[in-house]
């Protein structure tokens, strides 16, 4: 028998198009319902045999040599400080955002104990400043064995990195950073065009009591226990697809 | 905004618009299913987008150009092959059995590289444009709306008869669900290979 939020809630959620709060409700229906939970990983299934069938054809050079040659000449690219504006402004609005996020979460009335919200604060901190040029990774490679080696001797654990690029979220690298007050190990993965930044420390110095999902001025935050490890993945990808992410990690 | 003016001028063309090459080329390259012809239907996007230029205010650049692309796509479809714009998908044939849907999760996962480009290309062109925007792309409905002009309500349900006539493509080329089966690495096949996707 179909589920009647088969036909409109599922594919939404599916498609990252619902709120946080109207994907959490979604979830909770997942639960209870093994005909929607059915089909969604049907979805993502589909979804992963496409991503991994690389199906993107990008523009061979020869083509935009053409058309540079096509264009008349005043269209030729002109001693505008395009790239370094647009850095600019770029970095102003990482500040912005910065400053939103910070006044954001101070400004919310008690989602969760002060210590959550530092954690989650910092962690969005991290991700924003992450994404500037230069500062997503300190290795970078798709190379689990490259990548993992790497934090050795680095952090006082070892993270476990595996590659999900079979299933369409490549790893592309790892780096240092710090949360709560300690080194953590951070794993950088690609969805298409957006990033995703897995935070790992050990579980015995995560705060008490961290919710499961929270969402930050846009970025989407999921929290999990696993091995004796504790994860926070970070991106501005929407809930469904970070969470059947997360999912991998944790088989 | 004297800046902006500026950099709606000629100049900038390059910048702004250049950048978004790849995916006009993929769009148009699944639109006509032809590498050749996705060419020359990009280089005329290129050209009519330069003259358009002076009308784009700044916003998505990539929606903008993606647009344009499209449209020159449907004329150049309707000109040269306009049988591939009244195909109809038969769904009383194409449709899974009860049986067939429930091997489906297990069906799509060994579906290798090249049945899954053959299967998205021989969608109707309605159903594989909003597959492509919405999965390589990774548009939202919104955005796919605005961009073929058509209400949300029909891009969701061209995403989910796209989706389902994907899958009942992929369900006939291999009725039977083989395990093990190694999945081909993304990349591993050859440029020709592309060729056999294609319609005569």
């Amino acid at each position: 028998m179909a589920c009647e939020n088969n036909e409109r809630l599922l594919p939404a959620y599916f498609d990252g198009e619902l709120d946080v709060v109207r994907s959490i409700e979604f979830e909770e229906h997942l639960k209870t319902c093994p005909q929607c939970a059915e089909d969604l990983s049907d979805l993502q299934a589909m979804r992963s045999s496409v991503q991994s069938a690389n199906l993107y054809k990008r523009a061979p050079e020869s083509l935009r040599s053409r058309i540079r040659a096509a264009l008349p000449a005043e269209a030729r690219p002109q001693p505008i400080p395009m790239p370094r504006r647009r850095t600019f402004e770029w970095l102003a609005v990482a500040a912005a955002t910065l400053i939103a996020v910070v006044l954001g979460a101070k400004m919310l009335p008690n989602i969760g104990s002060e210590k959550q919200n530092l954690i989650a604060e910092e962690i969005v901190a991290s991700h924003i400043r992450s994404l500037q040029p230069g500062h997503l990774y300190d290795v970078e490679s798709t190379d689990q064995h490259t990548v993992k080696p790497w934090f050795d001797g680095k952090l006082d654990f070892a993270p476990p990195v595996i590659n999900l690029a079979d299933q369409g979220f490549p790893l592309i690298g790892g780096r240092l950073d710090y949360v709560g007050h300690r080194n953590v190990a951070a794993l950088v993965y690609q969805r298409q065009k957006h990033f995703i930044n897995v935070f790992v420390w050990p579980e015995d110095s995560k705060p008490a009591e961290m919710p499961q999902v929270q969402a930050i001025q846009g970025y989407n935050l999921v929290f999990w226990s696993h091995n004796g490890m504790y994860f926070c993945a970070a991106s501005d990808l929407n809930l469904a697809e970070l969470r059947q992410f997360t999912q991998l990690l944790e088989r | 905004m004297e800046e902006k003016r500026g950099s709606v001028q000629a100049g900038a063309f390059e910048q702004v618009v250049l950048p978004h090459l790849d995916a006009a080329y993929n769009l148009a390259r699944w639109l006509v299913r032809n590498t050749h012809d996705a060419e020359d239907v990009v280089q005329e996007a290129y050209l009519r987008a330069f003259k358009f230029f002076g009308g784009y205010e700044g916003g998505d650049a990539r929606a903008w150009v993606l647009k344009i692309v499209r449209n020159t796509s449907y004329t150049f479809l309707e000109k040269n092959r306009p049988a591939d714009l009244s195909e109809e998908f038969d769904e009383k044939v194409h449709t899974g059995t009860a049986e067939q849907l429930g091997a489906e999760a297990a069906l799509v996962q060994t579906a290798d590289t090249r049945m899954v480009r053959e299967a998205l290309n021989e969608l109707p062109v309605n159903f594989r444009e909003v597959l492509v925007l919405r999965e390589l792309e990774g548009m939202s409905y919104k955005e796919i709306a605005e961009m073929i002009g058509k209400p949300i309500g029909t891009v969701m349900s061209g995403l989910a008869r796209g989706r389902t006539q994907l899958r009942d493509r992929l369900l006939q080329m291999r009725p039977e669900v083989r395990s093990n089966v190694p999945r081909d690495l993304p990349g591993d096949l050859p440029n020709k290979e592309e060729q056999r996707g294609l319609r005569k």
